[in-house]
């Protein structure tokens, strides 16, 4: 039992990882209907902010960390802006699959040009929160867990917040619903889309952090299998639909600790990913997501 | 590769610029030599250098390794050119950066072979790669001096195959025999990355020999080299309660492994193969790899002063760094092909493998080295484990 239960608390600290990547998936498909391919090396850059930032700031405080996080949060959003601005903005309006392909294009830019400028050996994350691990019997709990917890909570109600309280929020689900009409009615579709981008970027970027501070060694091909997982978070909990990227994510993240910690975790992706096909072969658009005819 | 533009800057491309610039240098000396060959006496030929080729992983997750080996194979290179090189010819050091990626060794071990021309490869450290750069050197009838590839596969692959180190077999042995006597353990667990042929060979021989020794493994359990989230794993491994518990792939896993048991609340020592002698072990581990133990081939705190003068020209050669156990391979490496050149009389494949067959008690800094009729070397073991941050030596183990 009590393996049971802190297999489900490792399990769910990762899926916090995924889901918090896959919101922004999501975000993008929502608003723009094109997947950024791009998204999970916003999230490696994140961690190599916080891993130079973390060389001016001292280790194992809680403002230093805290400062850590939103130093990485504010960077990647810059990135995704930019990101934007520069390499899809020119190419609205164009065939998805021109965008599909120059997200994968700047995807591998940022990859590589991790490799030139952080180098290709992996580094070490520094410890930027002080930790301590919780026992309860058998049942151990890291601060670094439960910070990725609260802090993966925290940053998706803030964006429910964000998308359905806000001014800028009833805009961006205006742009989702129709673009032309919305700018018709006096949206500005540019704003709104790099805000979009940004916020998605900045959740990538707390992502990253999040991770290295879990798994302290970082390197420019460290987003690859995080950011392919996210993306398969978001489709599983229904492309489009922000509580179905978290829960895409808890759901994937457990599902591959469980099998990861038993006899059969050489397969551990074959049956995440197994898992994957089955509820979209009973739910064709995922978890949450709501099945729409494409209108022609 | 080496002049894809984008590279350029990088620290990977600070390593290559001399490199490239020595073969711009290198192919204005050849087309100087076609002007005037008809004026150069035949003399000329004799001083070429001999070209000694190196694979390894200068970048990525094994860096270490590869680079380390590197510094050793160097430091031998412009010994033995201070004395005068091999049979009156300099040597030259040429390298290739495997990127520790599957599939790099083939295409840099072919580079090196047929535009490189090099008379002897050296390299590489995991097995997989050795394995996968073997059977080009065996077709081109080109000696391959393997530095740290332990699986005993490598040397099978053909009879010009050669090892400096010690095989699985033999490393399983004294680590079973080290967690069963020195650590007095009855129950171990083992972690086996089962990409690698290396963990998995080690596992096998640890698993039986531990077993013969009267001890049981109550616990396997698996991972990939490059996951980083081994809790579920370890959590697993918590239930059984081991005594021991034995890591048997590479530094980063291991260092990585050793954290998150820490954080689970396992206090429990771990054992691990010479995959584990890096820097980036304790860089990366901390105070979690603090008591944790790995066997390797050679200490560089031992006494023998053929080791610590050798100590001493590698730190002055290579700013104050200590050596590693492969970076005293690939020293010794050097040494022993230099010998087999010399006997052999000539740098041709045929001749050398023979030469390089019949060494015999080649005294070297790690040990005195036989190379067996499986090409293998037969050599001692030294356990190391870290204290305050630092490798040290804990006791020599021979099955």
């Amino acid at each position: 039992m009590s393996e049971f239960l802190q297999q489900l608390i490792n399990g769910l600290s990762l899926g916090a990882i995924y889901a918090l990547i896959a919101l922004g998936y999501t975000m993008v498909y929502g608003v723009l209907r094109f997947i950024n391919f791009a998204h999970s090396d916003v999230f490696m850059v994140g961690s190599f902010i916080g891993y130079y930032l973390g060389k001016h700031i001292p280790e194992n405080t809680v403002w230093g960390g805290i400062v850590i996080l939103l130093g990485a949060m504010l960077g990647c959003a810059l990135l995704g802006m930019l990101i934007e601005r520069l390499a899809y903005r020119p190419l609205r309006g164009a065939a998805t699959l021109n965008v599909l392909i120059t997200a994968i294009g700047v995807s591998l830019l940022l990859e590589y040009s991790g490799q030139v400028f952080f180098g290709a050996t992996p580094r070490t994350f520094p410890a930027v929160f002080p930790s301590a691990n919780f026992n309860f019997g058998n049942l151990v709990i890291s601060t670094n867990q439960i910070i990725v917890i609260a802090v993966a909570a925290l940053l998706m109600v803030g964006l429910q917040l964000i998308v359905y309280r806000t001014k800028i929020g009833t805009a961006m689900r205006a742009v989702s619903l129709n673009p032309k009409a919305a700018q018709l009615v006096g949206v500005n579709n540019d704003v709104v889309i790099s805000f979009t981008f940004g916020l998605g970027s900045a959740l990538a970027g707390a992502g990253g952090i999040l991770y290295a501070l879990n798994y302290p060694s970082i390197d420019p091909l460290m987003g690859v299998m995080p950011g392919l997982k996210a993306f398969v978070a978001a489709v599983l909990g229904g492309i489009g639909n922000i509580p179905g990227a978290a829960l895409g994510g808890l759901l994937l993240g457990t599902v591959e600790t469980f099998v990861n910690g038993s006899q059969w975790s050489t397969y551990k992706d074959a049956i995440a990913f197994a898992i994957l096909i089955i509820i979209l072969l009973f739910r064709p658009a995922g978890l949450l997501g709501k099945f729409t005819v494409e209108k022609v | 590769m080496i002049s894809s533009p984008f590279l350029l800057g990088g620290p990977r491309a600070r390593r290559l610029l001399p490199f490239v610039g020595a073969r711009f240098a290198r192919a204005l000396l050849v087309l100087c030599g076609a002007i005037f060959m008809p004026f150069i006496s035949a003399s000329a030929a004799e001083t070429t250098p001999i070209k000694i080729g190196h694979y390894g992983s200068l970048t990525g997750k094994d860096a270490a390794f590869g680079v380390a080996t590197g510094k050793g194979v160097q430091l031998a290179i412009a010994e033995i050119n201070a004395k005068g090189g091999v049979l009156g010819r300099p040597l030259e050091y040429l390298v290739e950066d495997i990127q520790s990626k599957q599939g790099e060794s083939a295409t840099a071990v072919k580079k090196l072979i047929s535009r490189d021309k090099v008379a002897v490869v050296i390299g590489a450290n995991a097995s997989a790669n050795s394995l996968e750069a073997g059977p080009i050197c065996q077709n081109f009838k080109v000696p391959m001096m393997a530095i740290s590839s332990t699986n005993p596969k490598v040397t099978e692959i053909g009879d010009y195959i050669f090892r400096i180190c010690f095989i699985d077999p033999f490393q399983g042995a004294v680590l079973a025999k080290f967690a069963r006597e020195s650590l007095k353990a009855q129950k171990v667990a083992l972690l086996t990355a089962v990409n690698s042929p290396y963990s998995i060979g080690l596992s096998d021989v640890l698993r039986k020999d531990f077993t013969a020794r009267g001890g049981t493994i109550i616990a396997e359990q698996k991972y990939s080299e490059g996951e980083k989230d081994f809790r579920a794993q370890l959590t697993a491994i918590r239930s059984a309660k081991p005594d021991v518990i034995a890591v048997t792939g590479f530094y980063t896993e291991a260092a990585l492994i050793c954290k998150q048991a820490r954080d689970l609340g396992l206090t429990v020592p771990f054992i691990g193969g010479d995959g584990w002698e890096a820097p980036q072990l304790t860089e990366l581990g901390g105070k979690a790899v603090e008591g944790t133990y790995y066997c390797t081939y050679f200490s560089a705190e031992n006494a023998a002063s053929e080791v610590r003068s050798y100590v001493d020209r590698y730190k002055a050669r290579w700013n104050q760094e200590v050596p590693e156990g492969v970076s005293a391979l690939g020293y010794d490496a050097m040494y022993l092909i230099a010998a087999a050149m010399t006997k052999a009389g000539t740098t041709e494949g045929p001749k050398l493998r023979d030469a390089l067959a019949a060494t015999k008690n080649f005294p070297g800094v790690t040990g005195s080295t036989t190379i067996d009729e499986k090409r293998n070397s037969a050599k001692a073991a030294v356990m190391l484990t870290i204290k305050n941050g630092r490798s040290t030596f804990f006791e020599s183990v021979t099955p």
